[in-house]
C-alpha cells in the first residue's frame, strides 16, 4: 500500500508538470495576447503601443524563459502579477476560490443527496408508476440546460416573489450565503442528480439480481437490509466514479450558473480571464482546477477500497 | 420616420420638464447601478468605451464641462468646471484658463496648473516621459495643439499652431478629464485619483465598482448621493431581471433595446425610460488595399446595395436613426438633415433604383446572377455587430455578391482590421463627442491611431484641416458636408444607421439628464438625488 501511494503521488505530480507544459503552450497558441487586447480595447491599432505593452508584461522574452519563471514562481507560492488587474493574482483569485468551492460543495450535496436515493427508489420499484416518474424528472435534468433552468428561476421568483436570487449584496451571514447559494446550486446540481439517479437505478437493478441478493432473501433479511445493506453499497461503486467524473464536470456548469445568477465566483471569472488572455490568472487557475480533479480521483481511488473490501492496491 | 422624430421630441420635452430646478434634493443614499461587463480599466484616457466613462466620469473634472443639465452637447453649451473661467488671444490660437483654487485631489494633495500641463503633455504626445498614461487613443485630437504653458499655479495657457473652434469642445468632453501627475499610470487604471463629486472605494473585477461621495468636493452641496454602486452582470438577462426586481435604481447606458423596453415596462410600470440616440453608428469597413476592394467601382456597388429600413425595423424596431457619419438633427448638431442625405450615393429613397446602378457597376465588373463575386463579411462575433452583419450579407445578394459571415473573436478585432485580413467588416463606431473635429480626425486622418482601416486620402486629410479651422457654423457645416459626401464617395465607411436605445431607471432617481448627442458625456451625477 506504501509503495502504490508512493506511486500515485509521483503519478499526480507527472499529470500537474504535464499539465502545466498544455496549459502553457496552449494559451500562447490561441490566437492574439494580453497586448493585442489592451490595445484592441481601446480601439487603436499602433503597433509601438503594442510592443511597448509586450515588453512591459515580459512577453517578448523567450517562451522558455516565461515558462521557466512562472513554474518557480508557482513552486515559491507566487502566482506573479494579472495582467489586467495589474494586482497580484493571488489577491485575485484568493477571495473567489470559497464561493465558488461552496456552490460546487452544495451542487455536488445536492446531486448526491437527491440522485442516490431516488436511483435506489426507482431501482426498487422498477416499472411503477413512481419509477416513471422518476425516470420522466431525471430525463429532464439531462436535457435542460443549466443557464436555461438558472434563467427560468430568476424569471419565477421575479414574477411571483417580486425578487431576484442574485448575488448583488455579499451575504451577511454564511446561513445567508448557503440560502442565496442553494438556488443556483439546485440549478447547476439538477443535471448531475439526473445522471446520478440514472446510474445508481441501472446499477441496483443489475445488483438486486446477484445470486448473493436471492440468499439475502432467502435467509429472511427485511426488504430494507437487502436494498441499502447489501445492494446498495455494491451498486455504489460506479456512482462513486460518476460523482467524481461530475465533481470535475461541474466547472464547466458553474461558468454558466455563475454568470446568470451573477455569482463573483472562480469560474465566471476564469472566461473572462481566457477572453482577456490574462495568462498569470489562467495558468494558476487551470493549475487548480487539475489539481482538484486529480486529488478528487485519488479520494475516488480509495472510496472504492472502503467500499469493496475486495479490492486491494498491490505494492 | 415620424416616430423616430416623435421619440427623439418627446425626449427633449421630457428633458426640460426634468431638468427644471428640484427644491427637495435629499442628501444620501446609493445609487445601484447594473454594469453590463468589466471595464478594461479605470483610466478614461487610455480607453474608448462607455464601460469606462460611465462609472468613473464622476471620479473626475475637467477644465471646462458640456453643461450637464442640457441634454444636447454643442459649444455654446459648455460651462466651467476647474477652470474658473477662459479667454482666447486675439487671433483665437492662446486659450488661457484661470483654474479654481483650492482644489485638492482625491489623495489630499493640491490640484495646480502642473496638473493640466502634465495631462495635456501626455495626450498630444509633447512628453513621452509622462508616465500618467500607456495607451492613448485619442492622441490625434490634440495634434493641433503646440504647447502647454503654466502661470503660477492657477493660470494655463494652451497654445495651438493654427485656430480651432472645437478645441473647447474637445475639452469639455467626458473623455477629457484632468489627471494628477503625481499618480502613475498603473494607479489610475485600477483606483483613481481625481477631483471629482465621487472616490473611488473599490474596483473589483467581475464583480463591482463601488464609489464614495468625496466629502472634500469643491462645489459646496454636491454631490448629494452617498455612494454609487455598480454591479457588473455580464447577463443581460439578469441585469434586466435585477432592474424589474428593484435592486438597481439604474440600467447601464442604453441597456434596454426596443424590444426589451415593452418587457420592462410590462413589469415596472413606474420605470422612467428614455430612447436617445446612442451616437454610435453601425458602418461597412471595406479593404481598399486588397483585391477585390481595391477596385473603386466595387466601393461604389456596395455603397449603392444597402436599404437602411430593414436595418432599423428589424434591430430596433424602426426606432434608429437614418444619417451618414454626423449624428442627424435634431439630437445631432452637425449631421445633415433627411432631405441632405437623400441627395448623397446610396441615399436615395428609391432602393431599387439605387441597386440597379449597383448591379449596373457590377456588371461592368464580370458579375451578375450566375456568376456572384463571393467575399465574406467579418464582423466581432457579439450579437450587436452579428445581427446587422446577417442583415447586409442579406442585401448583398440583391447586386450578385454572394458574402459569407466570419464571426471574429471580438478580443482580436481591431488587430486584424489593422493588419487588413478582411474583406468587407461590419463594424460600430462611437462618437466621444458630437464634433467634425472629434469624429473626422479620429476615424478618418490619416495619422490617427484610431483610423484602424488605415484610410489615408490626402484631400480628406485637407478637408478636415480646412472645416477644422472654419470659425463660421454655417460655412463649417456646408465643409462637414463635403467631407460626408466625399468619404460616401469612397466608400470609406459607409455608414448604416444611426443606433437609439433605451436607459431606465426608477422613480426615486431624480435630476439624472441623458445627453442625446453622445452616451459618452453627462456621467458625473453630482446632481442626482434619490427620494427614497
Amino acid at each position: 500500500m506504501g509503495a502504490y501511494l508512493t506511486r500515485r503521488v509521483l503519478l499526480m505530480v507527472l499529470t500537474l508538470f504535464g499539465m502545466s507544459v498544455l496549459i502553457f503552450v496552449m494559451l500562447r497558441l490561441v490566437p492574439g495576447n494580453i497586448a493585442d487586447i489592451l490595445v484592441d480595447s481601446a480601439g487603436i491599432a499602433d503597433p509601438k503601443e503594442k510592443a511597448k505593452i509586450a515588453r512591459e508584461l515580459g512577453l517578448d522574452r523567450p517562451i522558455f524563459d516565461q515558462y521557466l519563471q512562472w513554474i518557480g514562481g508557482l513552486v515559491r507560492g507566487d502566482l506573479g502579477f494579472a495582467y489586467v488587474s495589474e494586482r497580484p493574482a493571488i489577491e485575485e483569485i484568493a477571495p473567489r476560490i470559497p464561493i465558488s468551492a461552496k456552490l460546487a460543495g452544495l451542487a455536488l450535496f445536492f446531486s448526491v443527496i437527491l440522485g442516490v436515493p431516488l436511483g435506489v427508489i426507482s431501482a426498487v420499484r422498477q416499472n411503477s408508476a413512481i419509477d416513471y416518474l422518476l425516470r420522466i424528472i431525471s430525463l429532464s435534468g439531462l436535457s435542460l440546460p443549466s443557464f436555461w433552468l438558472g434563467l427560468l428561476i430568476l424569471m419565477a421568483s421575479v414574477q411571483w416573489f417580486g425578487m431576484i436570487p442574485i448575488y448583488t449584496n455579499e451575504p451577511r451571514s454564511f446561513i445567508d450565503e448557503m440560502l442565496l447559494l442553494s438556488i443556483p446550486a439546485a440549478a447547476v446540481g439538477f443535471r448531475s442528480s439526473a445522471l446520478i439517479m440514472r446510474l445508481t437505478r441501472s446499477s441496483m437493478l443489475e445488483v438486486l439480481r446477484q445470486d448473493y441478493i436471492r440468499t439475502a432473501r432467502s435467509k429472511g433479511a427485511s426488504q430494507t437490509t437487502v436494498n441499502y445493506v447489501h445492494a446498495l453499497r455494491n451498486a455504489l461503486l460506479p456512482v462513486v466514479t460518476i460523482i467524481g467524473i461530475e465533481a470535475a464536470f461541474l466547472v464547466g456548469g458553474l461558468i454558466v450558473t455563475e454568470t446568470v445568477f451573477n455569482i463573483p465566483g472562480v469560474a465566471r471569472f476564469l472566461v473572462e480571464a481566457i477572453l482577456w488572455r490574462d495568462y498569470p490568472i489562467v495558468q494558476n487557475l487551470v493549475m487548480l482546477i487539475a489539481f482538484c480533479v486529480v486529488v478528487v480521483n485519488f479520494l475516488v481511488d480509495m472510496a472504492y477500497m472502503a467500499l469493496d473490501p475486495r479490492i486491494k492496491y498491490a505494492d | 420616420m415620424r416616430n423616430r422624430l416623435a421619440i427623439i421630441a418627446g425626449g427633449l420635452v421630457a428633458a426640460v420638464v426634468l431638468s427644471a430646478p428640484a427644491f427637495a434634493q435629499k442628501q444620501g443614499g446609493t445609487l445601484r447601478v447594473s454594469h453590463r461587463d468589466n471595464p478594461p480599466s479605470a483610466s478614461i484616457h487610455e480607453e474608448a468605451t462607455i464601460s469606462v466613462n460611465m462609472p468613473f466620469m464622476s471620479v473626475f473634472n475637467n477644465l471646462v464641462f458640456f453643461d450637464p443639465k442640457e441634454k444636447i452637447n454643442s459649444p455654446d453649451k459648455i460651462v466651467p468646471e476647474l477652470a474658473e473661467s477662459w479667454s482666447w488671444n486675439d487671433n483665437k490660437t492662446k486659450l488661457t484658463f484661470k483654474l479654481r483654487s483650492g482644489v485638492k485631489w482625491h489623495d489630499g494633495k493640491p490640484f495646480s496648473s502642473k496638473d493640466v500641463k502634465c495631462t495635456w503633455d501626455a495626450l498630444s504626445g509633447a512628453d513621452d516621459k509622462q508616465e500618467i498614461i500607456r495607451k492613448n487613443p485619442r492622441k490625434v485630437w490634440y495634434k493641433n495643439l503646440k504647447e502647454v504653458t503654466t502661470n503660477g499655479d492657477n493660470e494655463v495657457t494652451f497654445t495651438l499652431e493654427r485656430e480651432q473652434p472645437s478645441f473647447l469642445s474637445m475639452l469639455a468632453a467626458g473623455y477629457s478629464p484632468v489627471y494628477p501627475c503625481h499618480v502613475e499610470a498603473r494607479v489610475m487604471r485600477s483606483k483613481p485619483i481625481g477631483t471629482g463629486p465621487f472616490k473611488v472605494a473599490d474596483f473589483k473585477r467581475n464583480e463591482a465598482i463601488k464609489l464614495v461621495r468625496n466629502p472634500d468636493y469643491w462645489r459646496k452641496g454636491r454631490p448629494y448621493l452617498d455612494a454609487i454602486e455598480f454591479k457588473i452582470v455580464p447577463n443581460r438577462s439578469t441585469r434586466v431581471l435585477g432592474f424589474v426586481a428593484g435592486e438597481f435604481d439604474l440600467t447601464f447606458d442604453s441597456d434596454i433595446t426596443f424590444p426589451l423596453l415593452k418587457d420592462v415596462k410590462g413589469q415596472k410600470a413606474d420605470a422612467i425610460c428614455e430612447a436617445r440616440p446612442t451616437n454610435v453608428h453601425s458602418n461597412l469597413l471595406v479593404n481598399r488595399d486588397a483585391p477585390p476592394f481595391d477596385n473603386p467601382k466595387l466601393r461604389e456597388a456596395l455603397v449603392y446595395s444597402l436599404d437602411r429600413s430593414p436595418f432599423s425595423d428589424i434591430l430596433a424596431q424602426g426606432n434608429d436613426l437614418r444619417g451618414a457619419t454626423m449624428l442627424p438633427p435634431p439630437a445631432g448638431v452637425w449631421g445633415m438633415t433627411q432631405d441632405e442625405l437623400q441627395k448623397l450615393p446610396g441615399f436615395g429613397p428609391d432602393i431599387e433604383k439605387n441597386r440597379e446602378v449597383a448591379r449596373g457597376l457590377m456588371k461592368e465588373l464580370g458579375y451578375g446572377p450566375d456568376k456572384p463575386l463571393k467575399i465574406k463579411v467579418a464582423t466581432r462575433n457579439i450579437a450587436i455587430y452579428r445581427d446587422p452583419a446577417v442583415i447586409l450579407i442579406d442585401q448583398l445578394k440583391q447586386i450578385y455578391i454572394d458574402a459569407e459571415l466570419e464571426p471574429i473573436d471580438t478580443t482580436i478585432w481591431y488587430n486584424k482590421i489593422q493588419q487588413k485580413n478582411y474583406q468587407v467588416g461590419l463594424n460600430l463606431t462611437g462618437a466621444g463627442l458630437d464634433d467634425p473635429d472629434g469624429v473626422f480626425y479620429e476615424n478618418f486622418y490619416s495619422t490617427s491611431d484610431r483610423n484602424y482601416t488605415a484610410y489615408k486620402n490626402p484631400e480628406i486629410d485637407k478637408m478636415i484641416d480646412e472645416q477644422s479651422a472654419e470659425t463660421d457654423v454655417s460655412k463649417r457645416k456646408v465643409l462637414v458636408s463635403k467631407i460626408e459626401q466625399a468619404l460616401l464617395k469612397d466608400a470609406a465607411r459607409p455608414p448604416i444607421t444611426h443606433g437609439v436605445a433605451n436607459t431606465c431607471w426608477a422613480p426615486a432617481v431624480k435630476n439624472l439628464v441623458l445627453q442625446h448627442n453622445s452616451i459618452y458625456n453627462g456621467w458625473r451625477l453630482e446632481d442626482v438625488w434619490l427620494d427614497k
